[in-house]
């Protein structure tokens, strides 16, 4: 096994990933390992915009956005983290625009910027100008901005490397194993510090804006290294996914002006958002939209209504807004409605349904980025987390729209900068000899296997099961059910068998380790949500209907032991805002 | 609608020449290329590689040659090339590795050899944006929408016959940065822009226009910089 030595090894190159590496590059040697080529990492899709109080276009400033962020996470977010992050959200952005980010300019030649859900001027008076933005390409234009940035500084990257195994000893980091997909084996990656940028998780449902690579890699490996997972149970369903592919439709297209509106052309959200209408946060935008399908207000498709059959969808309508203008700040959205549905988007009303979209989840980490294992935050020495993969918590129950982009970005440098505090006092510690045997005799599992399940089959089964019984809404017997199917669907995976034996470029054999990665964290949603008997933000138990701060207003982590999930709780931080009852 | 999609087969390892294999699907309406490919993968032959992320055309993975074009796997409908048989191959011009598949890497290390970053020795204001007129920023805006999924550089004839020409991806992206108002790095990029691997390697085929997912044409920016490099000269 070729064994290779880093100092810094940065897993995945989104945001996140990227911006960490500019930074620690400056001090130490670094490697990006990334499972596709930077450039195709699923930051790229962000379409809407970075959050960031400019005042550009009004009256703005962070401690309203600090305010919002609090709200919007339904008060499950750390206050701490969310403080520095949004005092310090516009000079980030002003930085991402020194290092060549092309936004949208105001007349005045400013960063242009737009309303989006849940963003609001004075504690929730009205709508706020705060989501920065290049028309409907921002994360892609920041992406590729990061990317350029790095090849500027020639950071190291390895391509088409997939991180199958973290080597923890003695609660210190010491490393990763990774399978080079294009000429198949094991590599060795010895390190002094790692970070985690691995993405989100929203390929365990059937429909979602993620990409087939967020497969939650990151999550199923630290899972395995016995590390705990945080607050899994919240997972943002966005209001407007394409009907069918679940493929994004900004959110922007709500914030420039658009309408939602049920089979009957009535702009329902006035019955559940009466002041911010459909700029309410995404959760209850969401829940809206099910309820106005579940209650039979669900557009039909001309064969739904000839077969007298309910609709399931909805109409994002912004023809108002005129050609021109959308041409101008959404152009994106022509060739996707065209393309998936077939709607040209200035002429007709387009079909959406919620879409699985954020994993507000993740491996636990502190304001520092540094990954913390239990519930008295007891930090993993060398071991680091950012973005998506990582919960600071600073979306708690429920992200705000183009907070998740500012997160990347934001903790990717922060962690990246506290590596590079962090390295002076690391060494590269002693390689345990099983790490490399455990994740070779896995690979080899695979290889050997002579099962009769296929492996495709076992997906499509998890993401439909996941879709119905921790979708929008959630009860006690679907979530019961959902952990038997879970018990079923793992014993299928034991008894799967690759069609593809070579090592080179064996992409089934990818796809074979990204669902075990799936079906193993799935597990720690299904208990959380299982056990968290309340509604907060994203997570909404229609069996017991209420928030409930006495009981819930906590952290969970779920940890595997002996192959069960082991749940355990910690505080939030709440330092200037005691949580209110949320109204928008 | 059953189609024959006719599938460009290749392992180096496997010591057979390259080969058209034949998978017959049943397509449904809205069904893409990429959709195809992974019922292929997962009910018919799970050997097939090819390279996939997004599905929605923003990450650039997914380029191949369909019917003789090259597009974009995931946004192109079987359905509406109104075909019962459909080819699906590499990108022509680069290096196959396995089935649709291609080396990227000469692609890459084209972008490298324009200096694809900002370059301004000046300081950037502290606590604030650089402006930049709405005018201006029109003037990149297309251009930045790039998803570097190399179609144009494969269709291009004059990069078939020479693989040290930059091609039309790593000139637009010349482009992108030295008509960016913020940028004062064109100096350093014209070495490679102005010799014969260069902006004078174009002969204005229009092969990458024509192809572009995004929409983009990159023939317009050679010719934009290729005025810069003689007004830069005289
Ligand atoms: C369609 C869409 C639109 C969005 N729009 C917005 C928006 O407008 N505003 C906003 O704020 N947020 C938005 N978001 C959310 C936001 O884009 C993401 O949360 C954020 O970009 C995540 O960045 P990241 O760096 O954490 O992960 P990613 O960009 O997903 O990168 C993950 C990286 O990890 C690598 N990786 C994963 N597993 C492995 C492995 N096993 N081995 C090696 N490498 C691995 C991948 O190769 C990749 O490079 C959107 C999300 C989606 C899906
Ligand atoms: S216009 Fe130039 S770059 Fe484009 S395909 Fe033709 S020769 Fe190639
Ligand atoms: S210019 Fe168009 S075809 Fe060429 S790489 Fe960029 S997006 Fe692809
Ligand atoms: S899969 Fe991303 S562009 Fe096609």
């Amino acid at each position: 096994m070729t064994i290779h030595q880093h100092e810094v090894l940065i897993i995945g190159a989104g945001m996140a990933g990227l911006r960490a590496a500019i930074e620690a590059n400056k001090v130490a040697d670094v490697a990006v390992l990334t499972k596709i080529f930077p450039t195709r990492s699923h930051s790229g899709a962000a379409q809407g915009g970075m959050a960031g109080a400019l005042g550009n276009l009004d009256d703005d400033n962070w401690e309203f956005h600090m305010f919002d962020t609090v709200k919007g996470s339904d008060y499950l977010g750390d206050q701490d983290a969310i403080e520095i992050m949004c005092r310090e959200a516009p000079e980030l952005v002003y930085e991402l625009e020194h290092m060549g980010t092309p936004f949208s300019r105001t007349p005045e030649g400013k960063i242009a910027q737009r309303r989006f859900g849940g963003h609001t001027l004075n504690f929730g008076e009205k709508p706020a100008l705060r989501a920065n933005y290049s028309a409907d390409y921002t994360g892609h234009v920041v992406l590729h901005c990061l990317y350029d940035q790095c090849v500027k500084n020639s950071v190291r990257f390895y391509s088409e490397f997939l991180v199958t195994y973290l080597i923890i000893k003695d609660n210190v980091c010491r490393g990763v194993v990774a399978w080079d997909i294009r000429h198949g084996g094991l590599h060795v990656f010895h390190a002094k510090a790692v970070m985690f940028g691995t993405g989100g998780y929203g390929r365990a449902w059937r429909i979602t804006t993620n990409a087939f690579a967020n497969t939650g890699d990151g999550l199923g490996v630290a899972l395995t290294a016995g590390l705990p997972l945080e607050d899994m149970e919240f997972v943002q369903f966005h209001p407007t996914g394409l009907y069918k592919s679940g493929i994004l439709m900004t959110e922007g297209a709500r914030g420039e002006g658009g309408y939602l509106k049920n089979k009957d052309e009535e702009r329902f959200m006035k019955r559940y958002a009466p002041n911010l209408m459909e700029l309410g946060p995404r959760d209850l935008v969401s829940r809206s939209i099910q309820t106005e399908i579940i209650e039979g207000r669900g557009a039909q498709t001309p064969e739904q209504k000839s077969k007298g059959i309910p609709g399931d969808f909805v109409w994002l309508d912004v023809t108002h807004l005129g050609e021109a203008k959308l041409r101008e700040v959404l152009p994106q959205i022509f060739d996707l409605s065209k393309n998936f549905v077939g709607v040209d988007p200035a002429k007709a009303p387009v079909p959406i349904q919620p879409t699985a979209h954020y994993s507000m989840g993740g491996i636990p980490v502190n304001a520092a980025g540094r990954v913390v294992c239990d519930a008295k935050n007891t930090e993993v020495r060398g071991l680091y987390a950012a973005g998506e993969c990582a919960c600071m918590s600073i979306h708690g129950a429920n992200r705000l729209g183009c907070n998740s982009t500012l997160d990347a970005t934001f903790h990717g440098r922060q962690t990246g900068r506290t590596i590079a505090r962090d390295i002076g006092n690391l060494t590269y510690e002693d390689l345990p000899p099983e790490a490399a045997q455990e994740a070779q005799a896995q690979i080899d599992w695979y290889y050997k296997a002579t099962g009769k399940e296929n492996l495709y089959d076992i997906r499509g089964d998890l993401q439909d099961t996941m879709q119905k019984n921790l979708g929008i809404f959630r009860e006690a017997k679907g979530l019961e059910a959902q952990l038997q199917i879970l018990g079923e669907l793992k014993k299928r995976f034991s008894n799967i068998s690759l069609k593809d034996k070579s090592q080179e470029f064996n992409t089934e054999l990818q796809e074979a380790i990204e669902l075990g990665n799936l079906l193993s964290f799935a597990e720690t949603i299904v208990v959380g949500a299982l056990a968290r008997q309340e509604c907060r933000g994203a997570h909404w138990r229609t069996d017991h209907p209420a928030r409930d701060d006495a009981k819930w207003l906590k952290h969970t982590l779920a940890y595997r032991e002996e192959g069960k999930i082991r749940l355990d709780y910690k505080p939030v931080v709440i330092t200037r805002f005691q949580p209110k009852e949320r109204k928008y | 609608m059953k189609i024959t999609f006719k599938v460009y087969r290749f392992d180096p390892q496997s010591g057979k020449a390259p080969y058209l294999q034949d998978f017959p699907v049943e397509v449904t309406p809205g069904m893409t290329i990429l959709d195809a490919l992974g019922e292929i993968k997962a009910h018919q032959d799970g050997t097939l590689v090819y390279r996939r992320s997004c599905r929605s055309g923003i990450c650039g993975s997914c380029a191949m040659k369909i019917n003789g074009f090259n597009r974009l796997a995931c946004e192109t409908q079987a359905l509406l090339l109104k075909q019962s048989v459909i080819h699906v191959e590499p990108l022509p011009g680069l290096k196959p590795i396995k089935d649709l598949a291609v080396d990227m890497e000469i692609f890459y290390e084209a972008l490298a050899r324009v200096k694809h970053w900002l370059i301004n020795p000046d300081p950037p204001p502290t606590d604030k944006e650089r402006y930049q007129s709405p005018e201006d920023f029109k003037k990149i805006e297309v251009s930045t929408s790039c998803i570097l999924c190399a179609s144009c550089t494969a269709s291009c004839p004059s990069f078939w016959a020479d693989k040290n020409y930059l091609g039309p991806a790593a000139i637009l992206k010349a482009y992108r940065y030295s008509f960016d108002t913020r940028d004062k790095g064109f100096a350093d990029r014209v070495g490679a822009l102005d010799n014969k691997h260069g902006l004078w390697r174009c002969h204005t085929i229009m092969n990458c226009t024509d192809c572009c997912p995004k929409h983009i044409n990159p023939t317009e920016s050679i010719c934009h910089l290729r005025r810069m490099t003689v007004e830069n000269k005289y």
